[in-house]
């Protein structure tokens, strides 16, 4: 097997890719530099999870070829799932392994100048802004290994850009399906909203073949501008051979307010991070998330809000269930900045363990640099609360769909938050599966 | 048929291997209101947890059936679909569950596979009972319990006493923290449920419920006994005078007062 792999980062077929892919010049070099840093510089260091073991960057071919633009019925049923069908698909894009399936962008929205494309038409057709946000605001090349592994061989991904004072009203919805193993996700999204503007985002990665094994490298950077707000949802569900880094980035400018509702439903192991950085006065972050670790996979959580900005404020949920052998730590970090007077970090991070094998952490670090400001957390570790039990119970409800109402309640902040109905079905699905 | 019946026999239950229930003998009929009072401390919370199955109690002795069926033998759920009901004096908060899911999980698990209520006729059931205890409608797509009032909690008890009709109910406190119009409510939604049928066991601290819901029978129990039974002209005596009398007529002693 070892002996098929392709070298993680070869600079020759990094040049042929990029000239094939008729990427401009300065994409092209940005992938040359991050490929040489890529040697120099360190893993991730996730807190209290250790991936000296983990594969994260051998492949055997970088991109595989799939079907391009079919149309909405050609999509895999596990796809269709997710499409809220009944409706009228308004904005779409769908992305098979390293190809695009499907795209559909509304008459409205391209009338009020959104831009919304699979991300090489976009490092194509809108350089000017693909090179002022490409990882350089939210995300840097250089932060570690893995971010330059990402620059240097990014396969995929979409790219949206909301206009300055342009409020979009349907959420846009993006769908990432991973079904061989050979070629890695280096998936890539990148959401401008400008000036005052509004938008509502959904992102899946659906794994269609169980038995996949590879990897995933997933970023997704928000960059709001002043007074700008973006929801972002996701849901994941690769399969249990992928090792998964994922990155999801917030970049929020002066009142501006970044959302995040995340399902992170990974059969494999996991490094996941969100960090939103809160560089505007008055700028506010909501981070929401729930996990399951099942089987015997490792799966490590970070969500992270900085407070930079006078009076910015965040909040984080993370809330997580273990059963089987599986192990979950959600580190939960509020950092505040000095000078970011007023600033409130808040976060509460809760664990919910269903078997005697499983492992949980539930880790809250706050680091206030500044005086005068507001900061709070709460963390547990626990079972089923037996009180909770007895009351469903005490109603007619037997124990096991007692278990399950409460297990559901548990995810439900994120449920809830998601603006696809069809997305939250599947999470609900999805959930409903991974605990029985 | 005219109602169930539950019988205590004898029954005996410790809490962390202390006896708190020393030998309480009762029996609750289809048509009748029982009120249990007594002082703190005497054991009638401890009483209706042991009868619906609180998993911090332990029967050592005695039994307790509902038509001759040993209910200490079933689990908390099946004593529900059995017929029995308990309105807690503080009833969890679960997050995540609406009010509206959690109480149509539970008529259906009374119901049965194959028989699940018809969602417009599960919505219009409990509009009207909400209506009837004035509850504000929006608490059916609130999370249970969470974030409500002390009077919100107990509304939402008599709710799902009067939404799931059980043959016996045990109200174990449910008219402490409330204000005179909340108890006015909560009163109005228990007489409703008056019928041959409904057995009752209200187990009260204070006589006050009693001006709003007439028992037939009152018990009084102290140090984990029934010590005197009566009618309601017992419960207006023990308003009236305590029940330092029945201590002397019984010939009870009650150490702590006489260290005062």
């Amino acid at each position: 097997m070892t002996i098929e792999l392709q070298n993680p980062i070869d600079i020759g077929y990094i040049e042929s890719f990029a000239e094939k892919n008729n990427e401009p010049d300065w994409f092209k070099n940005r992938r040359l530099e991050a490929a040489k840093l890529y040697e120099t510089l360190p893993m991730p260091k996730p807190d209290k999870t250790k991936i000296e073991k983990w594969n994260f960057t051998d492949y055997k071919q970088h991109t595989v070829e799939n079907e391009t633009d079919r149309s909405l019925d050609e999509l895999p049923e596990k796809v269709k799932a997710l499409i809220d069908t009944d409706k009228d698909v308004k904005n779409l894009y769908v992305q098979h392994n390293q190809t695009r399936s499907f795209l559909k962008v509304s008459e409205k929205l391209q009338e009020q100048g959104v831009i919304f494309t699979d991300l090489f038409t976009a490092v194509r057709e809108h350089p000017e802004l693909v090179k002022k946000f490409f990882m350089t605001e939210a995300v840097q090349v250089d932060e570690h290994r893995l971010t330059a592994f990402h620059a240097a061989l990014v396969n995929g991904g979409a790219f949206l850009y909301v206009p300055k004072n342009v409020v979009v009203e349907e959420p846009i919805q993006t769908i990432f399906i991973h079904d061989n193993g050979d070629a890695p996700l280096i998936n890539h999204v990148l959401i401008v909203a400008d000036v005052n503007s509004s938008v509502t985002y959904v992102e899946n990665y659906v794994a269609l073949n169980d038995d996949a094994k590879g990897v995933a490298n997933i970023i997704a950077e928000v960059v709001a501008l002043d007074n700008a707000h973006v929801r972002f949802g996701a849901v994941d569900t690769l399969s249990k051979g992928l090792t998964t880094y994922v990155n999801r980035r917030g970049h929020a400018k002066r009142d501006a307010r970044i959302d995040w509702a995340l399902g992170e439903m990974n059969d494999g192991d996991t490094i996941f991070e969100n960090i939103t950085n809160l560089v505007g006065d008055g700028s506010y972050s909501d981070a929401k998330l729930v996990v399951i670790s099942s089987g015997k996979q490792t799966q490590n959580f970070t969500t992270e809000i900085v407070n930079i900005g006078k009076r910015s404020e965040g909040f984080i949920l993370g809330h997580g269930v273990v059963k089987d052998e599986g192990t979950a730590i959600l580190n939960g970090i509020g950092r505040i900045e000095y000078d970011a007077v007023g600033a409130n970090s808040q976060q509460e991070n809760r664990i919910l363990m269903l078997s005697e094998k499983a492992r949980g952490d539930a880790n809250p670090i706050l680091l206030i640099e500044e005086g005068d400001v507001y900061a709070g957390h709460a963390a547990s570790v626990g079972r089923v609360d037996p009180m909770q039990l007895y009351y469903l119970m005490s109603r007619g409800i037997p124990r096991e769909e007692a278990e399950r109402l409460i297990i559901h309640g548990f995810l439900a902040p994120v449920v809830n938050e998601l603006p696809i109905e069809s997305v939250q079905q599947q999470l609900v699905k999805v959930i409903e599966g991974k605990v029985q | 048929m005219a109602g169930s019946t539950l019988t205590l026999k004898d029954l005996h239950v410790k809490i962390e291997d202390k006896e708190i229930l020393k030998g309480v003998n009762l029996e609750v009929k289809g048509g009748e209101f029982h009120a249990v009072m007594g002082p703190n401390g005497a054991g009638k919370s401890t009483l209706a947890q042991a009868i619906m199955g609180h998993p911090r109690y332990e029967i050592t002795k005695g039994s307790i059936t509902l038509d001759g069926q040993d209910v200490l033998e079933m689990e908390v759920d099946e004593r529900s679909r059995a017929g029995l009901f308990l309105a807690m004096q503080y009833p969890s908060e679960i997050s995540g569950i609406t009010t509206s899911d959690f109480l149509r999980s539970a008529i259906n698990a009374h119901r049965g596979e194959g028989n699940e209520i018809p969602l417009m006729e599960f919505i219009k059931k409990m509009d009207n009972t909400m209506e009837f205890l004035d509850i504000d409608l929006n608490m059916a797509q609130r999370y249970v319990n969470e974030g409500f009032s002390g009077g919100e909690k107990k509304r939402n008890e008599i709710l799902q006493l009067m939404m799931l009709e059980p043959k016996i109910a045990i109200l174990d406190e449910i008219d402490s923290g409330l204000d005179i119009d909340a108890l006015k409510v909560v009163s109005k939604g228990i007489n409703s449920m008056r019928n041959e049928e409904f057995g009752c066991l209200i187990i009260t601290h204070y006589q006050r419920l009693l001006n709003y819901i007439t028992p037939d029978y009152v018990h009084v129990m102290m140090d984990g006994r029934i010590v005197k039974s009566g009618g309601p002209e017992l419960a207006e005596r023990l308003e009236a005078e305590g029940y330092e009398w029945i201590k002397e007529e019984l010939g009870l002693t009650d150490e702590v007062e006489q260290e005062a």
